[in-house]
């Protein structure tokens, strides 16, 4: 018996892999039915859906970008710590000191891939007119995952604190100083006010809620910091879910109806 | 702009001999798949010549004197760089694109194409202007972006000529021809661990070969110049130059975002549902390749490439000089009527008069521009619902009709205003400071 052979045989194999190796058509059902990570797909699938000059695999490129962006990141928030005094340095210690610091590198070209895959993956899906019915719900929830992946990548700009990251935010931000009605600088700011004391001040509007201060600083961080490895991660990890569900529950991979 | 041509020239050489000799194997490689696969040797002999051009070129480049753009046209293309060029240019080369689609989705004709941009790209790299922008280390994703796009675009539009083909003759769209399932082991789970392991080698390579971008640390008092938002958000930035932030920061981009979700309610034609083609939905294939390729990448690009200190546009081959001087003088709409046509001045509130007076007053100074925004957002949707939007309206009743046509306006409103600004030097149409309600 080889060392495979006792292994597979084993009472700790069989009772993690229920079935033999899908090596027949019978195990190579069993094992999309029966194992958490394959469920995700169906048995069977229409060959041409799976084509890449069709789909371009560019959805599954941006979840596996996602995941890449997950793991990085985590090892990354051992290291990089979310302080004025502190995030500038780390990062440059990431680039010419820490061993793997090329994790850094992986992890913002990945953000930027992110961004494109996930256009690319809308671009597709919209030439195919895979949106119309029954797929128009999902089409909403990608495009929720599209405005949330630019999110994480904006907030994820901040982090390196450097001229880069602040100026980048502080343009970005700016606009919400004039949004309507919410912005000290807005139309209709002016509504909100109380016997002659205006209610929407640079202390008080939607960019304020956006930065934690009048400009950008170390609350900035703060907060960007925690949407960014936090909040927006797991409502990403949300709607990936469901959109991934709806894919199976609304006719399966894109194809001729 | 640091350091001499000299140095900028030996630093880039040899990059760009290896540039030039991995285009050279590509068109080898290309070569080889025509004579070996296609039997198609004349094509062959030719991709080889070019082979071998490109190994000449490289070499060239190897020695340290790369081939760049003559002087005389990168003068001329900088000369001619403008925001009106670069719009109206880039529009018609999608319109030209999109009209000449079947002569362009030819393979031959597709690789060529790809040929030239590549080594105009290269040529261009020999400028120590152009080489500085598009190396910047947060600027190459998009030169990536460019090409991955430009490619996708070229796949999409041959399958979608192709099917549009077999509709004329009445066959099925070629993803219908092969309805045979397949066992998602193996044949789509080794597809995805292929990606994956391709996927981490690229992206570990990219990683290696090129730092992440980092620039100095973070100053509040040291502003940049230009300051730019992140590059995916340079359309909006772009917007910024004919809109108040609160339309180009916060209406428009709430209202793409709105847009996009509405597609599948708005979009009542049932054909063209899972595979590529044009003619079976070609009103909003030319809608949504207006708002994406052209107002939403093309304006990214301009941002990124075009926009240098005080925004101000510059040629690719041009040095970023932040004392170069553009007279700005806009006017607003309320200027043009009151005082250039009625030869008069605003009109104005008396000083110490109340609120509605005032308020009255600014309604009457900026009331040409308000009808002018009543006549294009409440009379013109009614208008095209009885003239060429008739079918549209009949199939797609009044709540969805009257959505669809303010979407459509507001997203046509950025060209137009850019139209606007570039022939009259039109600044707001309505102008209320007062209440920070510009448009």
């Amino acid at each position: 018996m080889s060392i495979g052979e006792m292994i597979r045989e084993s009472q700790v194999w069989k009772s993690i892999f229920r079935h033999p190796m899908p090596q027949d058509r019978r195990n190579r059902i069993v094992v999309m039915l029966t194992n958490f990570f394959l469920h995700l797909h169906p048995v069977s699938i229409k060959k041409q859906g799976i084509a890449l000059s069709y789909t371009w695999c560019m959805g599954g490129v941006t979840f596996f970008l996602f995941l890449v962006e997950t793991v990085t990141g985590v090892l990354l928030m051992f290291y990089y710590r979310p302080t004025i005094e502190w995030a500038y340095n780390d990062i440059l210690a990431l680039r010419d000191v820490t061993s793997l610091g090329v994790l850094r590198e992986l992890h913002r070209w990945g953000a930027h891939a992110m961004v494109i895959t996930v256009w690319l993956h809308m671009y597709r899906v919209f030439l195919t007119g895979s949106y119309k019915p029954p797929r128009e719900f999902n089409w909403v929830v990608g495009v929720i995952l599209l405005l949330l992946t630019l999110l994480l990548s904006f907030t994820g700009y901040l982090l390196p604190w450097d001229q880069l990251a602040i100026w980048a935010i502080t343009v970005g931000s700016n606009m919400a100083r004039a949004t309507p009605i919410l912005g000290h600088e807005g139309p209709g700011q002016q509504l909100l006010n109380i016997q002659g004391i205006d209610m929407i001040t640079n202390a008080s509007d939607a960019r304020f809620a956006l930065l934690g201060a009048r400009f950008v600083g170390e609350e900035t961080l703060n907060r960007f910091y925690i949407l960014h490895c936090i909040a927006i991660p797991l409502a990403v990890a949300l709607l990936l879910a469901i959109h991934f569900w709806r894919v199976r529950k609304d006719g399966g991979i894109s194809g001729p109806l | 702009m640091h350091g001499s041509y000299t140095d900028f020239i030996e630093g880039i050489s040899p990059f760009l001999g290896g540039y030039y000799l991995a285009l050279s194997a590509m068109n080898a490689v290309m070569a080889f798949y025509l004579w070996h696969y296609k039997h198609k040797t004349g094509q062959a002999v030719f991709w080889v010549v070019v082979s071998f051009l490109l190994v000449a070129v490289a070499s060239a480049a190897m020695g340290g004197s790369p081939l760049g753009i003559p002087e005389d046209i990168r003068k001329f293309i900088d000369w001619a760089t403008g925001p009106v060029i670069y719009s109206v240019g880039t529009t018609a080369l999608l319109v030209i694109a999109y009209l000449a689609r079947r002569w362009l989705v030819q393979p031959m004709v597709g690789w060529s194409l790809l040929n030239l941009s590549l080594v105009v790209m290269g040529l261009s790299m020999a400028n120590m202007n152009f080489a500085a922008i598009v190396t910047k280390p947060d600027n190459v994703p998009i030169v990536g972006l460019v090409f991955l796009l430009g490619f996708f675009t070229w796949l999409a539009t041959a399958k979608a000529v192709e099917n549009d083909d077999r509709a004329r003759e009445g066959l099925p769209p070629t993803e219908s021809l092969d309805n045979e399932k397949v066992l998602v082991w193996p044949d789509l789970v080794y597809t995805e661990l292929i990606c994956m392991i391709a996927l981490t080698a690229f992206l570990l390579v990219w990683g290696i070969a090129l730092q992440a971008p980092l620039e100095e640390p973070a100053s509040a008092v040291k502003t940049p110049n230009p300051s730019k938002a992140p590059w995916y958000f340079l359309g909006l930035q772009e917007m910024l130059v004919y809109y108040d932030p609160w339309m180009a920061g916060v209406l428009l981009p709430s209202l793409i975002i709105v847009g996009l979700m509405a597609i599948p309610f708005l979009d009542f034609n049932k054909q063209g549902n899972g595979y590529y083609t044009i003619e079976q939905r070609k009103f909003s294939y030319i809608v949504f390749q207006l708002g994406f390729l052209e107002l939403w990448v093309t304006l990214i690009i301009l941002g990124t490439f075009f926009r240098g200190p005080n925004w101000n546009i510059f040629g690719p081959f041009e040095y970023w000089d932040a004392h170069k001087v553009l007279a700005l003088n806009n006017v607003d709409l309320s200027q043009y009527f009151w005082v250039d046509g009625m030869g008069r001045g605003l009109p104005k509130a008396p000083a110490g008069s109340g609120l509605g007076t005032q308020i009255g007053y600014i309604l009457l100074r900026e009331s040409p521009g308000i009808v002018l925004l009543a006549l294009y957002f409440i009379v013109l949707p009614p208008l095209m619902a009885v003239t060429f939007f008739r079918g549209f309206f009949a199939k797609m009743g009044f709540v969805r009709y009257m959505l669809m046509a303010n979407l459509l306006l507001f997203m046509v409103a950025l060209p137009l205003k850019m139209v606007l600004r570039w022939v009259w030097n039109l600044k707001y149409i309505v102008a209320i400071p007062e209440y920070f309600l510009n448009f």
